[in-house]
Formats: structure tokens, C-alpha cells, sequence
């Protein structure tokens, strides 16, 4: 006899699924193993999708503001970090004068970030100034914006028609002087171009030791020769070539008669083959008178 | 011919394209299973020289990349019997292989057991004009062959010169370039049904691809079952189909004889169905696991499960023993040979130096067919399974591929046929001027 809830042969199996690829399913298939198309697919279209959201995301102003001042403000977070911040500023090699007049020239609100600093154009601005020879700039750790000034040395005086200034050995400008007393220890110079031949100059003035005491000064002539101006207006006439070799010429004259004591003008050694004197008026009359009297002429 | 001509040249410059792009496909229509196989040509071969009239058709060594089997459907008899149906199956045997290849093919190569294929002997001479044998002269001996008449809606699917002749000097493999007076050429000429060729093709190009060649499946079984000394010495090749036997005989590594019975393993499940009365998948399985040709006592003994799905106890639980089993199945396998016996005789096998014949295709795995095939068929039988070929998977290395294995060799190295040589010259009118000129020439 058979249990009643036996159980029943299973349903039967229903008919396996014809594994077959419908024509449409078979098309693209063979459409995705083409080379060109399984490339773009792969490489061009998520390529093209990620551009082309970037793209339209963009493109509203908002957004692109918004991106630009998140993008800024990171930037400035990382910028206004204590490690970058400059707190002090510290001249070296500076007189208290030029001193105050950088800061002047770079009114900074420390402390500042290192990144707001344009050092390069501090340092063109700086070295603008006539006083300076050279200037370096540099943050150091801590915080410090070192700056190294090196300022021309004056060697001279120019006086001009309008003023009276200082100029270093390459005869640029240092700085303007109110008067002569001020720095009586540098020589003096005048005339036009003077300060364009300045180490002629000093050149000059150093073979003139001998006559320091009585140098008045340094005088450009028709900005092409020196004069050289003794007191009591006596004055030294130098050539355009080779002023100092004419001027020790003078010099050693001087030494062996003793020229420059006498009562003379002006010595032309413009030609330095043959020097010319010229006396004063009263030395020539009374040159003249005494020739006279040795020629025997009519004494006046 | 001049359209069968022209048809087959293009079928030719498709292969040849394909060989540029390097990648082909093969499919086999079977009965009872279609394959696929994707090919990828490696470049020219060297080891394989020349087979008949040199190389005109271009060789390759090759490589497959991609196999898939599907269950048959639509098929009797190795023809086509429902379109769709085959064309469903076509379509998934393809996708399978690229899928595995992971390449699209576009061209393949197909063959077919059915459409009742019948052999023709062609000879053909002509008179040498130079002296020595110009590709010219050989294309102009296989023109000169008498067509005979093949009959209505028959089609040309293989012809190939088997034997050329130079005067008295027969069996040259290559008559080009030697000298002589008068050169002869032997041709075997297989027809089959146009019917059974134009669906097939319809289904091929329904699937997207582009046939590259045209085989029938027991030329292409006999040339990767045969091993080479068989095929040089005279072999006959028996590919026990499903639906189809193909019988092929071979002399001089040509194909001289092809044929096909209309019988195959489907016919012995068709029995099995009938006399134990279960469906066709289950006489199908019981065949497989429990089939064979020589019954023993212990078979009397070894009793097979039936089974069924009606309901009925006493139905479902049924069993036969395996000497029954036998008995459906061993007359059938008898009458197929029988049948195949008298094809051969037909053909005159009896006349050939060599008498080997090679048992191949799925059918030819039932045990025992060695001891009962040598009783109908002849001493020298031997069971064969297809050349092992490069990249060839292991699940399609039985003998029920032979023909997707020798269709993968004759996409590589296809013997040439009748339509590799070009045209001759001497039927182009331009030609005639020339005549004329050697008429005058001649005469004065």
C-alpha cells in the first residue's frame, strides 16, 4: 500500500531555455567585440562624461566663483600659517638717516605672510634710492625680513647751479648737501659733466697732495679738461690727455723755483710740450718797470 | 559553370581576406551538434610545402582561439530543415567562440554532410603550345575537362585535378614548367543539391558573416582523421555523423571518391526511442552511457534503469538489460555499414592498392564498433580521431570533430581547385588578334 503523502514524483523539469542569442542580442555582442567601439566605450565615453560634467558645472558664474574663493581661501589658510609670518623687519649696514628712509619707503603691516612679500620688487624699490650701493633682501627663519644695505661712500662734492652734492667714487649721487661746511673734509668739484669723470678727478686731486692746503677745488672745463683752482685765484690749467702727468709737471716746478709762490694767474699747461704763465697785472708792471730800469727806458 | 566559377572566386578572395585580417571562423553543421571554432593565422607556413598543384590558394600556420559546440537544431540529414532554428544555433555557436576569442570574425568557413553529394571523374588534354607547361596550359586543361551532366539544381562544391599527365609520364603532381607535347589532367568533381548550399548560406549571412568557403564535411573529416601515409597510399574515411555518414576515399593525398548515406547515430536513437518507448534525450543518454555492438553474458545480467516522467509506477520504474540494449542497437549500426559496404564497392575500392578504412565522427565511439566494422567493411579498419591541431581545446579533441578539425586545415591549406587558376587566356576575344597573328606568322 502506498502512504497517501508520499511524495509526488517532482513536476517535471520545464524545458531547458534554447540558450540561443536573440538577433538583437547577437548584433550588439559582435558590435562590442569591435575593436573601435569597445575603445570608445571603455575610454572615450567616461572621458567625454567627466568633461562634460566638469564642463557644465563650470559653467555657471556662481560656481565658478564659489570654487575660486574656497580655492582662495585655502590658500590663504595655509599661507597665514605662523611658520610663514614675518613679524619684523631689520636694516643692516644702514645710518640712521637712510634707516628711516627705507621704512618710509616700505610701509609693511607686520606681521605679514611670507607670501605677500614681493621681495624682488622691495629690492628694486630700495635700490632706487641714490644713497644705496646695494641692497639684499631676505625672510629669515623666525620670522624676520632682513634687510643688508650697503651705502655709497661720498668722495666728493659737486656744486652745481642749484645745489651742492655728494657723490661716491663712480660719481653717482649720494645725497644733497645743504652747505659747503657741512663735510668741508671732501674735495670740491663744479662745472658741467664734472660728475661724469670723477675718478679722473680723484686721480687728480691725489697726485695734487702737496697742495692740499691751498686746493680750493676742482673746476670742468667745457666738460672736456680740469682746472685745477688754487687759492688767490690761481688756477692750473691741465690738458684733456694726460691731466696728471701734467700737473706733477707743475708740481715738480713748483718744487724746484717755486713756481706757485710767485704771483702768477694762471699756469696753461694745456699744452704740456710748453707751458705758459700768465702773471697778475700788478706782477707784470712791475716786471715791466723793472726792465725799464735795466734798460734804461723812461720809468712811468 | 562561369557563374559557379565566378561564385567560388569570390568565396576565394573572402579567404584571402581573411588571412589579412588574420582571423576566420569555422563552422561546422552538424546533425546532432554545431561547432565553431575561431582561427588566428600566425603567418605563412612553412613545414607543409605543396599538396597537388602548389599553393595557389595561400597557406598559413594557425592557431584556434576560440571553440564552442551547440546542440543541433534544425538539422536532419546534414541539411538545413528549419531555418530559424538553425539559424538560432549558428548564432550561438558563433557568439560562443568569439566570447571565448574575444574577436569578432566576420568570415567563415562552413561545411555540410548533406545534399547528397555525387563524384565525378573529369579528364581533360590539350596540346601544349610552348613546349613547356605555363600556369596558362593548366588552367586551360581544366577548362578543356568535359562537364558532364551533373543535373538540374546541382551545384560544383569541390574540383580538384587529382592527376596530371604529360605524354606518357602520368601522376605529376605539378606539370608547371616541365617539358612536353601534350598535358592531361584527371578532375574529381563533387555536386551537391544548390538547395541545400543556398540555405545554408542564407543562414550564414543572416548571421552578419561572410562565407570564405564552401567543404563537405566528409572531404574535410577524411583530412584531419587520415594520417599522411593513409591519404598517400589510398585510404577510405567513414564519418559516422548524427543524421549523415560521409564516406571519402583518398589516393595521392587527392579526395577521388565522396559520398554520403543517410543514415547516422540520430537513426539509432530514433530506435532506442521506439523499442524502449522513452523520449529521444533519454534514448540519447541510455545510447551513450550504455550503448555498444557486441552483447556478452554479463550483459544479460546488467540491468539499466529506464525512468520516466508519466506518473505511472509501473512505467517509470522499468528496466532493460544491456544485451536488449544491444539488440536495438547493433542492426542499425549493421545496416549503416552494410550500406557504406556497397558504397564502396560502388566505387571500386576493392581496386586500390591500400584497403584501410578509418572509423570516425561522434557514432564511431560505440564500443565494440572495431570488432563489427572489420566483419562488413574489410580487415584493415581502425577507429580515428581528428590530427591534434595548436590551441585546440581538450573537450573538442574527440572523433566527433573531425570535420571542425579538418575544416580548420582546409581554411589553412586548402588544396587548389579548379577556380585558383585564373581564366584561360585563349577565351578572351583580346586573345583571338594574337591567333591570327600566329596563323600568319605560321604560314608565310
Amino acid at each position: 500500500m502506498q502512504p497517501l503523502n508520499a511524495s509526488r514524483p517532482a513536476a517535471p523539469q520545464p524545458v531547458k531555455r534554447d540558450p540561443a542569442p536573440s538577433r538583437v542580442a547577437y548584433k550588439a555582442h559582435r558590435l562590442w567585440l569591435t575593436p573601435f567601439v569597445r575603445q570608445m566605450t571603455r575610454v572615450g565615453l567616461p572621458v567625454f562624461a567627466v568633461i562634460m560634467a566638469a564642463g557644465v558645472y563650470v559653467a555657471d558664474s556662481d560656481r565658478r566663483e564659489a570654487i575660486l574663493s574656497s580655492v582662495q581661501d585655502m590658500r590663504r589658510a595655509v599661507e597665514e600659517r605662523p611658520e610663514f609670518m614675518v613679524k619684523l623687519m631689520v636694516i643692516e649696514g644702514a645710518t640712521p638717516v637712510v634707516d628711516d628712509a627705507i621704512r618710509q619707503l616700505m610701509p609693511i603691516d607686520f606681521p605679514i605672510s611670507s607670501f605677500d612679500l614681493d621681495l624682488e620688487a622691495m629690492q628694486s624699490e630700495v635700490a632706487a634710492l641714490d644713497v644705496i650701493e646695494r641692497v639684499d633682501l631676505r625672510v629669515r627663519p623666525g620670522g624676520v625680513l632682513e634687510v643688508e644695505v650697503r651705502e655709497r661712500e661720498p668722495v666728493v662734492l659737486w656744486r652745481t647751479a642749484a645745489s651742492l652734492e655728494m657723490l661716491d667714487g663712480t660719481g653717482h649721487r649720494v645725497a644733497t648737501i645743504s652747505s659747503r661746511a657741512g663735510r668741508a673734509d671732501l674735495p670740491l668739484l663744479a662745472g658741467l659733466g664734472a660728475s661724469d669723470q670723477v675718478p679722473e678727478a680723484m686721480a687728480i686731486l691725489r697726485a695734487a697732495g702737496p697742495l692740499r692746503g691751498r686746493l680750493r677745488g676742482l673746476v670742468r672745463m667745457g666738460e672736456r679738461r680740469w682746472d685745477v683752482v688754487l687759492e688767490g685765484d690761481q688756477r692750473i690749467l691741465l690738458p684733456e690727455d694726460t691731466p696728471v702727468q701734467a700737473l706733477e709737471q707743475v708740481l715738480a716746478l713748483d718744487q724746484a723755483q717755486d713756481l706757485l709762490a710767485r704771483d702768477l694767474i694762471v699756469i696753461d699747461m694745456r699744452n704740456p710740450d710748453r707751458p705758459t704763465l700768465r702773471m697778475s697785472q700788478t706782477a707784470t708792471e712791475e716786471l715791466r718797470r723793472i726792465k725799464g730800469l735795466e734798460l734804461g727806458g723812461p720809468a712811468r | 559553370m562561369t557563374d559557379l566559377y565566378s561564385q567560388q572566386r569570390a568565396m576565394r578572395a573572402m579567404r584571402q581576406a581573411a588571412m589579412q585580417r588574420g582571423v576566420i571562423a569555422i563552422l561546422d553543421v552538424g546533425s546532432s551538434k554545431i561547432g565553431c571554432l575561431v582561427l588566428r593565422f600566425d603567418g605563412p607556413d612553412r613545414f607543409r610545402e605543396s599538396d597537388g598543384v602548389g599553393t595557389m590558394a595561400g597557406q598559413s600556420a594557425f592557431r584556434v582561439i576560440g571553440a564552442a559546440t551547440t546542440r543541433s537544431r534544425g538539422v536532419r540529414f546534414g541539411e538545413i530543415d528549419a531555418m530559424q532554428e538553425t539559424e538560432r544555433a549558428i548564432r550561438t555557436a558563433v557568439q560562443a567562440a568569439q566570447k571565448m576569442a574575444n574577436i569578432r570574425v566576420d568570415h567563415v568557413i562552413a561545411c555540410f554532410s548533406g545534399g547528397s553529394p555525387r563524384s565525378y571523374g573529369l579528364a581533360g588534354s590539350v596540346d601544349l603550345e610552348g613546349g613547356s607547361v605555363s600556369e596558362n596550359d593548366v588552367a586551360r586543361v581544366l577548362a578543356s575537362c568535359d562537364m558532364p551532366d551533373i543535373g538540374e539544381h546541382r551545384e560544383v562544391l569541390h574540383a580538384q585535378p587529382v592527376n596530371f599527365a604529360l605524354d606518357h609520364r602520368s601522376g605529376l603532381k605539378d606539370p608547371r614548367g616541365q617539358i612536353g607535347n601534350r598535358l592531361s589532367v584527371d578532375m574529381h568533381v563533387l555536386t551537391v543539391d544548390s538547395a541545400v548550399i543556398r540555405n545554408l548560406l542564407y543562414c550564414i549571412k543572416r548571421c552578419d558573416l561572410e562565407v570564405a568557403g564552401l567543404a563537405s564535411s566528409a572531404y574535410v573529416s577524411s583530412v584531419s582523421a587520415l594520417v599522411e601515409d593513409e591519404q598517400e597510399l589510398g585510404a577510405a574515411c567513414i564519418d559516422f555523423g548524427g543524421g549523415a555518414t560521409g564516406l571519402s576515399i583518398f589516393m595521392k593525398k587527392h579526395m577521388i571518391y565522396g559520398d554520403v548515406v543517410r543514415l547516422g547515430g540520430d537513426h539509432v536513437t530514433a530506435d532506442i526511442s521506439k523499442g524502449l518507448q522513452v523520449p529521444m534525450a533519454t534514448a540519447e543518454r541510455i545510447k551513450t552511457f550504455y550503448g555498444g555492438v557486441h552483447a556478452t553474458g554479463m550483459d544479460d545480467r546488467e540491468m539499466i534503469e529506464i525512468g520516466g516522467e508519466t506518473g505511472d509506477w509501473e512505467h517509470d520504474r522499468r528496466t532493460v538489460s544491456r544485451s536488449d540494449l544491444i539488440a536495438i542497437i547493433r542492426p542499425r549500426v549493421e545496416e549503416i555499414l552494410e550500406e557504406v559496404r556497397s558504397l564502396l564497392d560502388v566505387a571500386g575500392f576493392d581496386h586500390l592498392p591500400s584497403q584501410q578504412i578509418v572509423l570516425t565522427g561522434g557514432a564511431s565511439q560505440i564500443p565494440g564498433l572495431d570488432g563489427l566494422a572489420p566483419r562488413i567493411l574489410g580487415q584493415q579498419v581502425r577507429v580515428g580521431r581528428p590530427l591534434r591541431v595548436q590551441g585546440l581545446p581538450q573537450s573538442v579533441t574527440g572523433s566527433a570533430f573531425a570535420s571542425s578539425v579538418g575544416l580548420c586545415l582546409f581554411a589553412a591549406h586548402p588544396q587548389d581547385e579548379w577556380w585558383d587558376f585564373d581564366i584561360p587566356a585563349d577565351s578572351y576575344p583580346a586573345r583571338s588578334f594574337k591567333r591570327a597573328f600566329k596563323w600568319f606568322k605560321d604560314n608565310w
